[in-house]
């Protein structure tokens, strides 16, 4: 275990390192020279000198490379352009309100989708199945941003019942007051994608052979779909909601943005709008990292749930 | 009489029906799946005439009064209805400008609402040649043009940036897919850690960096930025197929008879894997849609002067406040129409192409 363990931290090494020249690439060739951005309209060709001095910029790509890495190393990318806070600072402080919004929203959502999935998995090609398939589809049609949109105009701003949007202090007021309208919007949004999918994978599992066994040794429905079903099902489903997990830690930038919450995902639109680039660099190479790690959780986990998983 | 049979029997033989007419067939025969496919090209045909200038070529005419209603709930002057759900936060619609002074407060009867609008009538009339109208048929935007013919425009927009991105990513993944799988050895180790490069990062993530250093609107940038992200899928899958077919004897048959490496894999796999590369593509003009309006929302997407969903949307989510809820419908159901429409083709596409599968 632990072997394998140190096996796969090894192999994502290479991995992370064309992650590192990705980014590297993208904002320093195809960015183009930063000074300009910062120094504006009204600059004179020293100020831009002295700015390039500053970022390093005018020194040999291998050394900004090498610059690059040991910021990542260290998790100290300097300060922001646009508000000179430090990049640290902003992650530390913007981290809290996102996790406030998406674990409530992932779990949520993932435990509703088993449910519902399991429901029409067990009815299949009835009409209840049809309907809530059509329904899914349909609803998966429409712009995440028409969800909130309208969410945000009827149950807040008209009906009163949420507030429209902002952040409080303690942590009660936000998860109850402030959080509760997001993640009904964001469980409303992800719930068709994923009972759906969901669904095709109770399929898949409820003609086996097991099923048949267990049924014909006078178990009880209810045991046969939630423990020996679902237990099956749930490689495919922990695949997915791992695959899920690292977009909630850049966070879900609409959702944030449109209830103006002090979020990670809000951060990465305001500084794509800056061109704030210590920002977005610090961001993507986390999460990659993040994702990474959060891939080798996920193989681990199934090891798990299905003892038969050999790990090699 | 057994002869004839026979030979009729070897009639049949030599004209037996190939793949795609095999798979036209189960198509033809699934409902649903025909069904979407007119809307498909019901959408593709709006794409075309509009880009064509056939239609909404005059988009841009400001034909109506300033967010005029549609036609059936009449004009916003005489009855306020549109706004009228809005009526206790008369404050903020009147902020928002003169036209829905009127409509904001109907608690009380306007005296001058009538003289007003014949006012404002001849004005219009006055220094624009034609009068504006007070109401269109699907009703107007902030600057009084027709919405109908902007969601034209709009689809436009978004289809065509769905489609050629669509295309871009399966073309790079067929490339990348066909040489890592049919190759093999350090060139398929490549490709795989290209692969796992960009499948590190989240899409939108990637997508929203990449805008960030491009740092510059426009169409071809939207088309660039989800074409050059959105290989990944495609390619997993390509690669596979072609890990499948490169032992098949046909594939040694092709060798023995001296066919290039080239032509093996393009002339000889491509089109035995093609039908994965086109649900896929199918698959990803769907998701570079959905993309590409999130995008042009965030106002990374498509340029100012272009009018796609998402900018439709964005314009929308500030008109709703004020009660001006028919930009907000118009482009959700365009889009929900082409979606589903495209979704459930996709469906049936992949029953057609692929009737092993379930």
């Amino acid at each position: 275990m632990l072997g394998y363990v140190v096996r796969r931290l090894w192999q994502t090494i290479p991995t992370l390192l064309g992650v590192v020249l990705l980014i590297f690439f993208l904002f320093t060739w195809v960015g183009g020279d930063p000074a300009y951005l910062l120094a504006g309209k009204i600059s004179n060709p020293e100020q831009i000198e002295n700015i390039r001095h500053q970022l390093g910029v005018d020194r040999p790509y291998y050394i900004q490379l090498w610059i690059f890495i040991q910021q990542i190393a260290t998790g100290d990318f300097g300060e922001s352009w646009s508000t000179n806070e430090k990049v640290s600072a902003i992650f530390a402080t913007r981290l809290g309100p996102s996790l406030t919004v998406l674990v409530p929203l992932l779990l949520v959502d993932t435990l509703l989708a088993i449910a519902a999935a399991m429901l029409v998995a067990y009815v299949r090609g009835s009409l209840t199945d049809r309907i809530v398939m059509i329904g899914c589809t349909v609803g998966q049609s429409i712009s995440i941003l028409v969800y909130i949109i309208v969410f945000q105009y009827v149950l807040a701003y008209q009906l009163g019942w949420f507030p429209v949007q902002g952040w409080g202090n303690g942590f009660a007021e936000n998860l109850l007051k402030f959080s509760l309208l997001p993640i009904i919007v964001g469980v409303i949004v992800s719930l068709a994608p994923d009972t759906r999918l969901y669904r095709t994978f109770f399929l898949d599992e409820i003609n086996q052979d097991y099923v048949r066994t267990a049924r014909a040794k006078g178990m009880s429905e209810g045991r046969v779909m939630w423990v020996h079903v679902l237990r099956n099902a749930s490689i495919p489903i922990i695949t997915n909601v791992m695959i899920q997990l690292p977009g909630l830690l850049a966070g879900a930038f609409l959702i944030e943005r449109f209830f103006s919450i002090p979020g990670v995902g809000r951060e990465v639109i305001l500084a794509v709008e800056r061109s704030d680039f210590p920002v977005i660099k610090a961001v993507t190479v986390y999460v990659a990292i993040a994702t990474m790690i959060i891939n080798l959780v996920a193989d681990l986990l199934y090891r798990v749930v299905d003892p038969r998983v050999q790990l090699k | 009489m057994t002869q004839a049979a026979a030979l009729s029997l070897g009639a049949q033989r030599a004209e037996s029906p190939g793949l795609w007419v095999l798979a036209w067939r189960r198509f033809c025969r699934d409902r649903v799946g025909l069904a979407s496919f007119l809307i498909v090209v019901f959408f593709f045909g709006l794409m075309v005439a509009s880009g064509l200038h056939l239609i909404a070529a005059d988009w841009s005419k400001e034909v109506g009064v300033n967010y005029a209603p549609p036609t059936f709930s009449g004009p916003a002057i005489h009855d306020g209805g549109p706004s009228a759900p809005l009526a206790p936060d008369s404050s903020r619609a009147e902020s928002a400008g003169k036209a829905d002074a009127a409509a904001g407060d109907i608690e009380i009867v306007d005296p001058l609402a009538d003289v007003l609008a014949e006012i404002r009538a001849q004005s219009s009339a006055a220094s624009v040649a034609e009068a504006q109208a007070p109401t269109l048929a699907f009703g107007g935007d902030r600057w009084g043009r027709d919405v109908l013919k902007k969601t034209i425009k709009g689809t436009e927009t978004s289809m065509f940036v769905g489609l050629v991105a669509a295309l871009l990513a399966a073309f790079l993944a067929t490339v990348f897919g066909a040489l890592a799988g049919y190759y093999g050895g350090w060139i398929d180790d490549f490709f795989n850690w290209f692969y796992s490069v960009f499948t590190s990062i989240p899409y939108l993530l990637l997508i929203l960096a990449i805008a960030a250093v491009l740092n510059q609107k426009g169409t071809l940038t939207v088309i660039l930025i989800l074409g050059l992200t959105g290989w990944t899928g495609i390619f997993r899958l390509v690669r596979a197929e072609y890990l499948k077919h490169k032992v098949r004897e046909y594939i040694q048959a092709a060798d023995a008879i001296g066919a290039s490496h080239a032509r093996r894999m393009f002339v000889h796999i491509l089109p035995n894997v093609s039908h994965v590369i086109l649900v896929q593509l199918s698959l990803h003009v769907v998701l570079f849609i959905k993309s590409e309006v999130v995008l042009s929302f965030l106002g990374f997407g498509v340029g100012v002067d272009t009018v796609s969903w998402g900018s439709m949307l964005n314009e929308a989510q500030s008109e709703l406040i004020l009660g001006y809820w028919w930009q907000l419908v118009a482009a959700t159901i365009a889009m929900a129409l082409l979606v589903t429409g495209f979704s459930l083709f996709t469906d049936a596409l992949r029953d057609a192409l692929d009737p092993k599968l379930k």
